[in-house]
């Protein structure tokens, strides 16, 4: 056991720690309040080279870990959970499953704009009446000479509108459950794929979340990705390592909620002096710091068995499942820190709660992790 | 980053497994049932050099390493949490030595500890002080090349069986700077003047003798003082960085065992024609139950990976490590008991026994509220 970070992830955190810092912390607040899309910080992540941290190098990624992308993730988190999860969903669930299971044509084709940010992901696998449940999804793939038709509507679909390729799953044998899914690569520019209207929602303002219409979306034999029923196994790996970055995305906002929580305690005063010295604060403040600590060993540990090419699907279930509980906990109580400054939109505490929630529910609800962590159970 | 255990590692907890399974596993309820200290045990751990565990090989031991150590004491805490405190105290008795002692102080304490001849405590807790060792009243005064020790210990574990005793007591008179005025001496217990009050009764660890210790004028050599004069409170913060993990692996055991009888009941358990398992109820409580245990895991194993990398500021992962584990504990077994029902609550099944030992958890070594000010004083300073 040797749980430091190697001096190449080391050097990684420098850099995007400094990247959340100068660029993303500034920019959080007016994210939020206006709802609009960060392009700014995309393209200054891309800049850096963040934009394609698992693809290997000879598609002009970075060939980095997936300890390196909860890294990155993390820090962004740290100051805009939004943020954090575009480019999330961008580097993990939208590319991986090229890097994973693309054939050389697709690799070069997709990858190099996918790495250098030309193109955003989206991942299309959520439907109004199939999410977790994905083996009875309705949208269908028929044949069409060469190549396929998808339709059907997709829901929840993050980076809906921005992204340039969306990775979408659909029923090649409708009827058949999860061995007739296929997983496809379909355009952003396709005139088959028309985006809805941008929801309105609790938090994660910024992030653009819509629906994702497929209307006789004709797409070539040469865009499917991997064979066809082989789409359900595709989804669920991809979504294995997507949550490794959701839970990620938790350990930010919680680190984040609790060094502010911190910071305020020091400074505001009652009853003579800081609340800081007061035990049922260093209490809240000890639970707070335990809780995102083992979160983010979790974190790290599901990535590094993902990394080592061991099986980790428990593992990133629970990580995802413990950091995401423990992250709205962590904000709550950091906003209870602040009192009614805390419930203020001019500080960060109130955003840190609306945005944890959604954590909570995204990539498989806590429940549906605790489905999978009971079925791994039962397998083991 | 490598979170797996080196062979090394993996054959000891394999090792002490087994043994365990074959002939600790049978002795539990009886051990909990007598509450008496199973000498048995100890001549079974130490005829496997489990005792030598703590120790490095130049001292007699075989490993020294502290992630070795929690393994063990996690092993061990599966089936019987009384059995793991003969390790643990042979641990935490010989830490001041291992961490403060002359070399000669080392040759002569710690060899016959590692064989497991001799058997260790460490006395540092008093009817009126606990945490708060400005309490303390338990004074030694110097006469030429001896000290002079008065007083008494309490919640001593391991003290009614211990050869060798740490003992910390003042050694500056007025008391002003408590922190200061605390020195510690190896006590043995052939000494006059040391005497074995009454053992606890207690709710869980009940083999695991918990004594009250009399000192009456016992005459130390000044060579028994390990360290400097006043430099006794910092080595007992000390022994607890090293020692508070300890308890983290006894509790993550502890949760270990209760969560395998709960899977195991709730996969062989039918009511409504299948298994209780196949309920959404008793999956997620399960579900849960080994999230929690997960998380227990990570800091309990990164809390022994900082002590072996020797890294700085240790004390907030030991707390951390400390305080999660045993809470886990204690909220796993209860569950268990919950999941096996009226079966959890009756003597012939271990739920109930480990939820009575996941109780000490919480409390010894520093409460978790004590826990909670380590924890936030840290946090408050690396923010300063």
């Amino acid at each position: 056991m040797d749980l430091s970070l190697s001096p190449e992830q080391q050097e990684i955190r420098k850099l995007v720690r400094d990247f959340a810092g100068r660029e993303v912390k500034p920019r959080a607040d007016a994210i939020d309040h206006s709802g609009e899309f960060p392009r700014d910080l995309v393209k200054k992540a891309a800049e850096l080279g963040l934009l394609g941290i698992l693809v290997p190098d000879a598609y002009q990624g970075a060939g980095l870990d997936h300890l390196s992308f909860a890294i990155f993730v993390e820090e962004v988190a740290h100051y805009s959970a939004s943020t954090a999860g575009i480019l999330d969903v961008h580097g993990s669930v939208g590319t991986e499953p090229i890097v994973l299971f693309g054939t050389e044509d697709q690799k070069r084709r997709w990858l190099p704009d996918l790495a250098r940010g030309e193109k955003l992901a989206a991942f299309a696998l959520t439907e109004p009446e199939a999410g977790s449940d994905a083996a009875h999804l309705k949208t269908t793939a028929s044949r069409n000479g060469h190549g396929y038709l998808l339709n059907g509507s997709k829901i929840f679909i993050t980076n809906a509108g921005e992204a340039g390729l969306y990775i979408v799953m659909a029923s090649t044998r409708p009827g058949s459950g999860a061995e007739g899914i296929t997983a496809f690569l379909v355009g952003g520019d396709n005139p088959g794929l028309k985006v809805g209207p941008k929801f309105k929602k609790m938090g994660l303002n910024g992030s653009a979340i819509a629906e994702v219409h497929l209307d006789n979306c004709a797409v070539d034999e040469a865009d499917r990705l991997g064979d066809e029923g082989q789409g359900f196994r595709i989804a669920m790996r991809a979504l294995d390592s997507g949550r490794i970055g959701i839970s990620a995305q938790a350990v930010g906002l919680a680190q984040g909620a609790l060094d502010d929580a911190v910071a305020y305690a020091k400074e505001r005063k009652q009853f003579g002096k800081p609340i800081a010295e007061l035990q049922t604060i260093q209490n809240k403040i000890a639970d707070m710091a335990v809780k995102t600590r083992a979160a983010r060993w979790m974190t790290w540990k599901a990535a590094a068995l993902c990394d080592a090419g061991r099986p980790f699907t428990k593992e990133a279930s629970m990580a995802k499942l413990f950091s995401t509980d423990a992250a709205m906990e962590i904000t709550l109580d950091a906003l209870q820190v602040f009192g009614g400054y805390g419930y203020l939109e001019e500080y960060p505490m109130a955003r840190r709660v609306r945005d944890a929630k959604a954590c909570q529910i995204y990539e498989g609800t806590n429940q549906v992790q605790r489905v999978v962590i009971a079925r791994e159970l039962v397998r083991s | 980053m490598d979170f797996g255990l080196t062979e090394e590692q993996q054959q000891i907890r394999e090792m002490v497994h087994d043994l365990c399974l074959e002939r600790v596993d049978p002795r539990a309820a009886e051990i909990d049932e007598s509450g008496e200290f199973p000498w048995d045990i100890k001549e079974l751990f130490a005829k496997h050099d489990i005792l030598a565990i703590p120790f490095t090989p130049d001292y007699g031991g075989v490993s020294g390493r502290a992630l070795t150590l929690l393994v063990a004491i996690e092993e061990i805490s599966k089936f019987c949490v009384t059995s793991s405190l003969i390790l643990s105290v042979q641990s935490l008795g010989s830490l001041p030595i291992w961490l403060a002692g002359t070399d000669d102080q080392k040759r002569k304490y710690l060899p016959p500890l590692a064989r497991g001849e001799q058997l260790a405590a460490f006395a540092l807790t008093e009817s009126g002080s606990g945490s708060d060792a400005g309490g303390m009243r338990t004074r030694v005064i110097k006469r030429g090349d001896t000290y002079v020790m008065n007083g008494s210990k309490t919640f001593i574990t391991g003290g009614s069986v211990a050869d060798t005793i740490v003992v910390f007591a003042r050694t500056d008179q007025d008391g002003d700077t408590p922190a200061r005025d605390i020195s510690a001496f190896i006590v043995e217990k052939a000494m006059p003047g040391f005497k074995v009050g009454k053992l606890e009764k207690k709710m869980g660890i009940r083999g695991s003798p918990t004594a009250q210790l009399f000192f009456e004028d016992v005459k130390i050599p000044s060579a028994n003082r390990l360290g400097k004069e006043g430099e006794g409170f910092k080595l007992a913060m000390q022994v607890l960085d090293h020692s508070r993990p300890g308890i983290a692996a006894q509790a993550l055991g502890i949760a270990e065992g209760a969560f395998e009888l709960a899977r195991r009941y709730a996969g062989e358990r039918r009511q409504f024609g299948k298994p209780i398992m196949e309920f959404q109820g008793i999956q997620f409580m399960l579900a849960d139950m080994a999230t929690q245990i997960e998380a227990a895991r990570v800091l309990t194993y990164a809390a022994g990976d900082a002590l072996d990398r020797d890294q700085p500021a240790v004390t907030a992962g030991s707390s951390m490590a400390k305080l999660f584990a045993s809470d886990t504990a204690m909220r796993v077994t209860t569950d268990a008991v919950q999941i096996l029902g009226g079966y959890g609550y009756l003597r012939d099944f271990p739920a109930e026994r480990m939820m009575r030992d996941a109780k000490i958890t919480q409390i010894y070594e520093g409460t978790n509220e004590i826990q909670r000010l380590v924890i936030a004083r840290e946090v408050l300073k690396e923010k300063a």
